[in-house]
C-alpha cells in the first residue's frame, strides 16, 4: 500500500505560519523563545487585552503600558503555563487584568463607575470582518449572561473587575458588611460561569 | 479565617480583588486545597470571559511593534537568566497553582484520569524544543516528540453525517490506527501509538467507529 499517491497526500513542507495552531501550542512554542508565536498571540488577544486595560486604567498611555508589560509576562512566563489546569486565553487575560489593576491601584485612579455601554466608540478598523463579528458575538453573550444576574450581583463583580476595587473597598463604597461583598462575589461569578457555560461560550475565540 | 470563609476568596481572588496580604493568604490556602483549585479554575474563565464586554477603540497599532520589539530584547538580553527566572517564578500568580500541583502530585497520580494524562502529554510534546512539525494535508499538522508521542492540529471541518476522522501510524508494513477524532475543533488530539522515525502520520475519513484500514485517505505527513 502505498499511501502516498492518494488524492490529498502529497507531503508538504511545514509552514512557518501560526494561523491555524491553537493557542496552547502557540505558548509552548513561545516557551520555546519563538518571538512570531508571541505576535501570533497578540493578535488574537491585544484587542481584547488593549479594551479590558483602558476600561480599568481610564487612560490611553497607562493602557498600552499595561497590555505591553502583560504581554511581556506571557513571553516570560509561557514555559509555566499549565494547559491541564486553565485555558491559554484566561492565563492571557487574568495576566493582563492583574497588571491593569496593579497599574490603576499605583496611579489611584480607579473610578466608581464602570463606563456606560456604547459610551465608548468601537473603532471597526482594526480586525479582519469575521474576527470582529466573533468578538461582537462573544461580547453579547457576556453581557446577555450578565444582565441575568441580579442587580447587585452584576454590580460587585463589574465594579471590582473593572473599577479595580479590592473587596473591602467595594464594601466600603456600597456601604454593605465586608461578608455581604464576599458572598454577592462568589455567587455571582459562579453563576456567571454556570450561565456562560450553558450559553457554550467555553470555546477560544479564534474556533468561534 | 474560618475555613468555609476562605473558600468564598476564590471568586475575590479571580477578579483581583484581594489586597495584598489577603492574596497572600489565600495563595496559602489555596497550595493545599484542591477543592479550591478546581473551583477557582472555573471562576478564572468567568472573570476572564468579562474581559470581553468593553467596546473600547482598537489598539493603536505601534503598540504591537512595541509588545514584539520589547519582547525581541528581552530575548536577546537575557537568553539565559531569563529561562532560570521563567522556571521559578517568584510572585506568578498561576505558578502558586503550578506549584501546588507539583505538592500534590503524589496525591493525584493515583487518581489522574486519561483526559489529564493526555493533556499532559500534549503539553510535552508541544513543548518539546525537538519536536518535528509536518503537514498532513492542507488543514491539519502532526507534532511529533522526540519519543515518539505525537499531536496533531487541525483545522478540518466536521466530518459528515455517520464518519469520523481517523488518523494512523503507517510505516512499511502498512497503516496502523491511532485513534479517532470528529474534528470541528482545533483543539490537539494525541495519538494512541507513537511514531517512529521514518513511519508517516495520516488521516482519513470513516465510519463512525472507525476502520481496520484507512479508506478515504485526506492527507499524509512526511516521513518522521
Amino acid at each position: 500500500m502505498n499511501l502516498r499517491v492518494l488524492p490529498g497526500g502529497a507531503p508538504r513542507p511545514a509552514s512557518r505560519s501560526y494561523n491555524d495552531f491553537p493557542d496552547e501550542a502557540l505558548l509552548a512554542l513561545a516557551s520555546r523563545q519563538d518571538e512570531a508565536a508571541l505576535a501570533q498571540l497578540y493578535d488574537r488577544y491585544g484587542r481584547v487585552a488593549y479594551g479590558l486595560a483602558l476600561r480599568i486604567v481610564r487612560d490611553q498611555a497607562l493602557a498600552e503600558d499595561a497590555v505591553q508589560e502583560a504581554f511581556l509576562t506571557v513571553w516570560r512566563r509561557a514555559g509555566s503555563f499549565r494547559p491541564e489546569r486553565a485555558k491559554p486565553s484566561t492565563w492571557i487575560l487574568t495576566l493582563v487584568h492583574r497588571r491593569a489593576v496593579d497599574v490603576v491601584r499605583r496611579e489611584e485612579r480607579r473610578r466608581a463607575q464602570p463606563l456606560l455601554e456604547g459610551q465608548e466608540e468601537p473603532d471597526e478598523r482594526a480586525l479582519p470582518a469575521d474576527e470582529e463579528i466573533a468578538l461582537t458575538d462573544r461580547r453579547r453573550l457576556v453581557q446577555e449572561a450578565l444582565r441575568q444576574l441580579p442587580d447587585e450581583q452584576r454590580e460587585a463583580l463589574e465594579l471590582a473587575y473593572y473599577g479595580g476595587l479590592t473587596q473591602s473597598e467595594l464594601a466600603e463604597r456600597l456601604s454593605v458588611p465586608l461578608g455581604t461583598i464576599k458572598s454577592r462575589m462568589f455567587t455571582g461569578l459562579r453563576r456567571l460561569r454556570d450561565l456562560l457555560a450553558e450559553a457554550g461560550l467555553d470555546e477560544p475565540l479564534a474556533e468561534l | 479565617m474560618e475555613q468555609e470563609l476562605i473558600h468564598e476568596l476564590a471568586a475575590a481572588y479571580a477578579l483581583d480583588a484581594l489586597d495584598e496580604s489577603e492574596r497572600r493568604e489565600f495563595e496559602e490556602h489555596l497550595a493545599g486545597c484542591e477543592q479550591c483549585r478546581e473551583e477557582l479554575e472555573g471562576l478564572r474563565d468567568a472573570a476572564a470571559a468579562l474581559a470581553y464586554v468593553p467596546e473600547g477603540p482598537a489598539p493603536p497599532p505601534a503598540l504591537r511593534d512595541r509588545v514584539l520589539k520589547r519582547v525581541h530584547e528581552d530575548r536577546q538580553a537575557n537568553v539565559v537568566p531569563l529561562r532560570r527566572r521563567a522556571a521559578l517564578p517568584a510572585v506568578a500568580t498561576f505558578a502558586v497553582v503550578a506549584a501546588a500541583a507539583a505538592i500534590v502530585l503524589a496525591v493525584w497520580a493515583s487518581s489522574l484520569s486519561s483526559s489529564l494524562d493526555r493533556k499532559s502529554a500534549i503539553a510535552r510534546v508541544l513543548g518539546d524544543p525537538a519536536a518535528a512539525h509536518m503537514h498532513v494535508g492542507p488543514s491539519s499538522q502532526v507534532v511529533v516528540g522526540r519519543n515518539g508521542e505525537a499531536v496533531v492540529v487541525s483545522k478540518l471541518d466536521r466530518a459528515p453525517a455517520g464518519k469520523t476522522y481517523e488518523l494512523w501510524v503507517i510505516d512499511r508494513s502498512g497503516a496502523r490506527p491511532a485513534g479517532l477524532f470528529p474534528a470541528g475543533s482545533s483543539s490537539p488530539v494525541l495519538l494512541a501509538r507513537r511514531v517512529q522515525k521514518g513511519s508517516q502520520v495520516g488521516v482519513s475519513i470513516e465510519p463512525s467507529g472507525g476502520s481496520k484500514r484507512p479508506t478515504t485517505i485526506v492527507g499524509v505527513s512526511a516521513p518522521a
